[in-house]
């Protein structure tokens, strides 16, 4: 199963970003395991300053603001 | 045009009396309302365009390893350029001094960032004219210079936090981004959704106090109370605006209702400034990283500077 992180420090953004990702899979039929990163030390440990992050099976594919549908999309599916 | 469709929906289609104080205040506020959100959907969506947003991630990049002078001008350019929403303040901090990149460097940084941006700059120049715009960007660069320059000297590192020392930072391979026109464009919109969506409230709420003081307060007792004469004016303007806070764009109505009445440059320049860059929101969010005693003195250092600017104009102009 896919391992989606969304890092952020809590902030409205990360939240939608999170929402965003969970339906685009259950759209897409596919499974997820979506995991909310919180702790300033494990996102900085990624690289990203800039949040919300999403990171696709520890590789970082996005940093600062909410993703675009279309790349939501072809995170779950791909 | 901005004004005749204000004065055609205030006057015309509500019916108010252009010479009432509820006339001129609505009549403000729509213009006010149309003339700067028009100017922001298109100044973000061409910086969008233009892809001239700088991620805070490059900018560590461009910062670290600098003499200190190119190390404190670029912090303080990028931090110009750059509109972060204060939630990053906390990773751009620890990113910075993980760097290796000094704290009054950083400092300068924070100090630009909320105060200066090219869509207020922008938009100041929409709303005030240029020969304002630049008044204001170049105080704050030069506050943002020696801000930064004045926190070193009180070795502020020892009240950053412990445990921001320990973090290690990742090197993050981001994805290039999506340089056709088709990206471009639909990277834009999203800027504007983001930017807009998160700056809207406090523009209107800037709109609308700048439309009571337009409409309300009496041009007579401005001049005889905030014309520049007594002294006093700026270091209570400077007082007032600490604890409010707005973003840098939703302060510049109440600076063109101020200017207005006749309120002195200074005293103007000294308020604007003092709520864009000094609030407690971003204080706590700062608390994170660095301990209350550094806070405090980052606020008086701004605050002496920001007197210290309200009287240069006040005396010069």
């Amino acid at each position: 199963m896919k391992q989606i992180k969304v890092l952020g420090s809590g902030c409205r953004n990360c939240e939608i970003t999170a929402n965003v990702i969970a339906q685009a899979a259950k759209d897409a039929g596919v499974e997820v395991e979506i995991e909310k990163v919180t702790d300033i030390a494990a996102i900085m440990a990624y690289g990203v300053m800039s949040t919300p992050g999403v990171v696709v099976d520890d590789k970082v594919v996005h940093a600062g603001g909410i993703p675009g549908p279309d790349q939501v999309r072809a995170w779950v599916r791909e | 045009m901005f004004d005749a469709f204000a004065n055609a929906l205030a006057f015309g289609v509500l019916g108010l009396d252009p010479s009432s104080h509820a006339g001129a205040a609505v009549q403000f506020f729509i213009m006010d309302v149309a003339k700067i959100f028009v100017l922001l959907f298109v100044v973000i969506y061409a910086m969008g365009l233009l892809r001239a947003l700088v991620a805070p991630e490059r900018v560590r990049e461009f910062v670290r390893g600098r003499p200190d002078w190119q190390a404190r001008g670029l912090a303080v350019s990028l931090g110009a350029v750059t509109p972060f929403c204060s939630c990053s303040s906390v990773p751009l901090f620890i990113g910075f001094v993980e760097a290796g990149i000094p704290l009054g460097v950083t400092f300068s940084f924070l100090i630009a960032s909320p105060m200066i941006n090219e869509v207020a700059a922008v938009i100041l120049v929409g709303i005030l004219g240029w020969k304002l715009a630049a008044l204001y960007v170049v105080a704050g660069l030069v506050v943002a210079w020696f801000g930064g320059i004045v926190m070193q000297r009180f070795r502020p590192e020892r009240w950053v936090e412990d445990y921001v020392w320990q973090i290690q930072v990742g090197k993050a391979d981001l994805p290039k981004p999506d340089t056709t026109f088709a990206g471009r464009h639909h990277y834009a919109l999203a800027e504007v959704r983001e930017i807009v969506g998160r700056i809207w409230t406090w523009v209107l709420i800037g709109i609308g106090v700048g439309a009571l003081f337009h409409g309300f307060v009496p041009a007579g007792w401005v001049s005889e109370n905030l014309g520049g004469d007594s002294w006093y004016t700026v270091p209570a303007a400077v007082v007032l605006g600490i604890p409010l806070y707005s973003n840098a764009t939703g302060v510049i109505p109440v600076a063109e209702a101020m200017l207005g009445k006749g309120v002195a440059v200074g005293t103007t320049l000294a308020l604007m400034m003092s709520v864009a860059a000094l609030s407690l929101p971003e204080m706590l969010i700062l608390r994170k990283v660095i301990q209350w005693q550094a806070l405090a003195l980052l606020a008086a250092v701004l605050a002496v500077a920001f007197t210290l600017v309200g009287w240069g104009f006040n005396a010069i102009v």
